[in-house]
């Protein structure tokens, strides 16, 4: 091979001098980067000088003086730039968890339908992921935001459902709860599951230590119905709906009041990555349980466990272990994916704060810096939890 | 009672009754999805009339080893038990409630010849908006004259690839070498111009689907590359250069490409000297390949740690140093594992260009956008997006199943 002859007496040397040569590669990485940050950081530096902007987050703290068509908090132009970096936060978190959710859902029924033994219902699975996985999601978001979603109609022929929601161009219209004293129904909820969580643990000793089993299961749903029905009778909660009503606005705008509006933004935002994202969760979730071998059934079968056992005990343990750690990526994409939402302008916050926010400053790399570092800290702290998870459930071999 | 239920039990004996009559009430719970002969039924029994038909039809013709050979596949196929019956119902109830209306749409009631909107009468897709707009979606606002250009460079491209599979392996070796360092200079001379009597066409002018390709082709040069020296970096025994790998892939597979982009487009210019200038399409290609080849570097490890250290050891007892070890032994071996996760993470590259529209680079997607808003034109989207949805999946759905068949060639049993 020509290989051979590549040799320019460098690597010799380094071989005889192992310290040295150890030290050198290091050395060049570490001045290389040194050298290219300092380099940026000089360039930016004398950028921003001739421009005469000067580098600083103070502008987080003025009004920002714009509005936000879509929030979950209270918010107007008035409030600060952070408090708009917030509103932004929170609605792409909220469309990563509505996706998510959808997500899920689906795609664990594609998941087992392409695993079915049905002919026609594996082929549907898998002509649905097919299509959809090979698709931009830019496309898929455009197509339902412009295509699907523009041929809804006018509110004053809004497709009902029940009378209550209703589905327009302008969005989909849902009823709101009004809570009344709600927060003696949370803390009901959050002592229910306290005290689950230890009976769950208590019952797991006891089983460890003596071999009875309590039901668990039985009482855990008991606890998380009585607890808050009880806790709900006598502190007096009660529910109200706020239902959308049709008002007119002048001679032929009608619209709805009351209720929640979901905006057609978010609408076809979460459709659009659930869908996308359903695809790639149904092949996890095909993997993971194809995972699991068929000596496993059959050996957990043979010990005598009923088949619900063996599915409850012996396969999903299993598969679950090959399908939650891709499926945690698949959620991190999601949320990434999430930040598209620009291109439709649903307000999340690449939208809010690296789009209208700078426009507005002028301030570009503290406030792409500040987005690209939330996205990452989010990465991040995924994965790390991810690590713990895969180190838990790892199997441990002797 | 029981015995007068039996005959609800079909068996072997009676087996032409039983099927020519669970036949005939699937075919009619059928013709009731479609004409809904049990309307004058109130409604929410109307509903249920087709899907018990259906039920009862394919209850009458479950037999078990009937002998009859298709009627057996039919059974073990989507007939097994109650539960099955009622998938493949619901199933067949979804094909026919939404694959005719599909097709109508698409083809029977759709417009194909025509020039300008008003030829667009019927209920279906106006195809006419693609045929106008063919030139501009698929080179974007390059000079109509200049087209011949593009459509050579991608000839070539072609050519050259062709050879590539077929020639022998010992110009196999040089025709690689030529489209990957050669062919790309001249690919991007002849589109941009400006010699060879060529004229100069800007880089804002270009555009539609041969953006698309263009700048996929260049990413995907040089984030393969990238992406193995950064792998090799991850696991370097240095802890320089491991922890500055890590930190570089950790952070562009932590932000979403748009961010990466808007960085592209408002802080590159921060970063350079002055008076330097970099043209938009170079950095929005140096962007992509940054965000591509961590996802590389991260698929490369993957087969880099499924190699069992005998590998390693072997390599080091021949004497091999580092460089040649990994070229000849440890390389071959791991890429031949990642095969899928390699063309995962092209197709993930060409899906992902549409985005550049942030930037205001316009291809293919970006190209409808512009053309849907036109006055002219307007109420256009579906067909505009359904297009480019077409066009995408044929790419992808092509390189996945490619990458299929390339592993399956090079898959050896260990």
């Amino acid at each position: 091979m020509k290989i051979k002859n590549f040799n320019l007496g460098l690597g010799s040397f380094l071989r005889n001098n192992p310290k040295l040569g150890d030290f050198l590669p290091q050395a060049v990485t570490l001045f290389a980067i040194i050298f290219i940050i300092g380099f940026f950081t000089f360039n930016a530096q004398t950028n921003m000088d001739s421009r005469g902007i000067d580098f600083g987050f103070g502008f987080l703290s003025q009004e920002s003086s714009f509005d936000i068509q879509f929030s979950l908090i209270d918010y107007d132009g008035s409030h600060s730039y952070a408090k708009a970096y917030l509103v932004g936060l929170l609605n792409t978190l909220l469309v990563s968890a509505v996706g998510i959710f959808f997500a899920t859902l689906l795609g664990v029924i594609v998941g087992i339908s392409r695993l079915s033994s049905n002919y026609l219902i594996s082929r549907l699975a898998e002509i649905y992921v097919e299509i959809f996985r090979n698709i931009p999601l830019l496309l898929q978001i455009f197509f339902w935001y412009f295509a699907a979603l523009r041929a809804l109609p006018l509110p004053k022929e809004a497709i009902s459902f029940f009378d209550v929601s209703f589905l327009t161009i302008k969005g989909f219209f849902i009823p709101k709860l009004i809570w009344t004293n709600f927060s003696i129904l949370f803390y009901s909820f959050v002592a229910a599951i306290v005290s689950i969580v230890f009976i769950y643990v208590y019952g797991k000793r006891k089983q460890e230590a003596t071999g009875q089993r309590i039901p668990v299961f039985l009482i855990s749903v008991g606890l998380l119905i009585i607890l808050p029905v009880v806790a709900s009778l006598l502190g007096g909660v009660s529910l109200d709906f706020g239902i959308p009503e049709l008002v007119q606005q002048s001679e032929t705008i009608f619209n709805f009041k009351g209720g929640i509006n979901i905006i057609p933004e978010l609408m076809a935002l979460a459709l659009a990555l659930s869908l996308y994202t359903a695809t790639f969760i149904a092949e996890c979730v095909r993997a993971g349980i194809m995972g699991v071998s068929k000596g496993q059934k059959e050996a957990a079968a043979s010990i005598g466990l009923t088949p619900g056992q063996v599915l409850q005990l012996v396969v999903m343990p299993q598969a679950l272990r090959i399908i939650i750690p891709p499926t945690t990526n698949q959620y991190l994409n999601l949320t990434k994916n999430s930040s598209l939402a620009a291109a439709i302008a649903y307000p999340d916050l690449v939208l809010v704060f690296a789009g209208t926010a700078m426009m507005q400053t002028g301030r570009a790399i503290e406030i792409v810096s500040i987005t690209m570092l939330t996205y990452l800290s989010l990465s991040i702290a995924i994965s790390i939890f991810m690590n713990w998870y895969n180190k838990k459930i790892a199997i441990k071999e002797k | 009672m029981i015995k007068n239920l039996t005959f609800l039990k079909p068996n072997k004996e009676s087996l032409n009754l039983y099927i020519s009559l669970g036949a005939v009430f699937f075919v009619l719970g059928i013709a009731d999805i479609s004409f809904n002969v049990f309307g004058f039924l109130p409604i929410w029994i109307s509903y249920f009339v087709p899907l018990a038909f259906c039920f009862l039809g394919l209850h009458l013709i479950r037999i078990e080893f009937s002998g009859n050979k298709t009627l057996d596949v039919l059974n073990k196929n989507i007939n097994s038990d109650w539960f099955n019956a009622i998938l493949t119902i619901f199933a067949i109830f979804l094909l026919i409630k939404f694959i005719p209306p599909i097709l109508d749409w698409l083809f029977f009631e759709a417009t194909f010849v025509g020039s300008k909107k008003e030829d667009c009468t019927s209920d279906g897709a106006c195809w006419v908006f693609i045929n106008v707009w063919f030139e501009r979606l698929m080179y974007g606002l390059y000079p109509i004259k200049e087209i011949w250009r593009i459509n050579a460079a991608f000839i070539g491209l072609i050519l050259t690839v062709g050879l590539a599979f077929f020639a022998s392996a010992k110009t196999k070796k040089y025709v690689l070498m030529f489209l990957i360092f050669v062919y790309p200079f001249i690919m991007i001379s002849l589109i941009s111009g400006g010699n060879f009597g060529l004229e100069w066409v800007e880089t804002n002018a270009w555009g539609g689907l041969a953006l698309t390709f263009i700048i996929s082709i260049f990413a995907l040069t040089f984030c393969f590359p990238v992406g193995l020296f950064l792998a090799l970096g991850r696991r370097s025994s240095y802890p320089v250069i491991r922890y500055a790998s890590i930190g570089f892939i950790e952070f562009w597979r932590g932000v979403p490409l748009i961010t990466v982009l808007f960085m592209a487009s408002v802080m590159f210019p921060m970063f350079l000297p002055e008076d330097t200038y970099m043209d938009k399409l170079v950095r929005v290609i140096i962007a992509i390949t940054l965000f591509e080849s961590a996802y590389m570097a991260e698929v490369v490890r993957g087969g880099l740690q499924a190699l069992p250290r005998g590998q390693y050891d072997a390599g080091k007892s021949l004497g091999m140093g580092y460089w040649r070890m990994h070229l000849l032994i440890i390389m071959p071996q791991a890429l031949k594992l990642v095969i899928p996760g390699i063309a995962n993470t092209f197709l993930a590259l060409v899906k992902d260009t549409p985005l550049i529209l942030v930037v205001g680079l316009l291809e293919l997607i970006g190209m409808i956008d512009m053309a849907k808003t036109n006055p002219k034109w307007l109420g256009f989207a579906a067909e505009g997006y359904v297009f480019a949805g077409f066009v995408f999946w044929i790419v992808c759905y092509a390189m996945s199943r490619y990458s299929i068949s390339l592993e399956r060639k090079y898959k050896t049993d260990r």
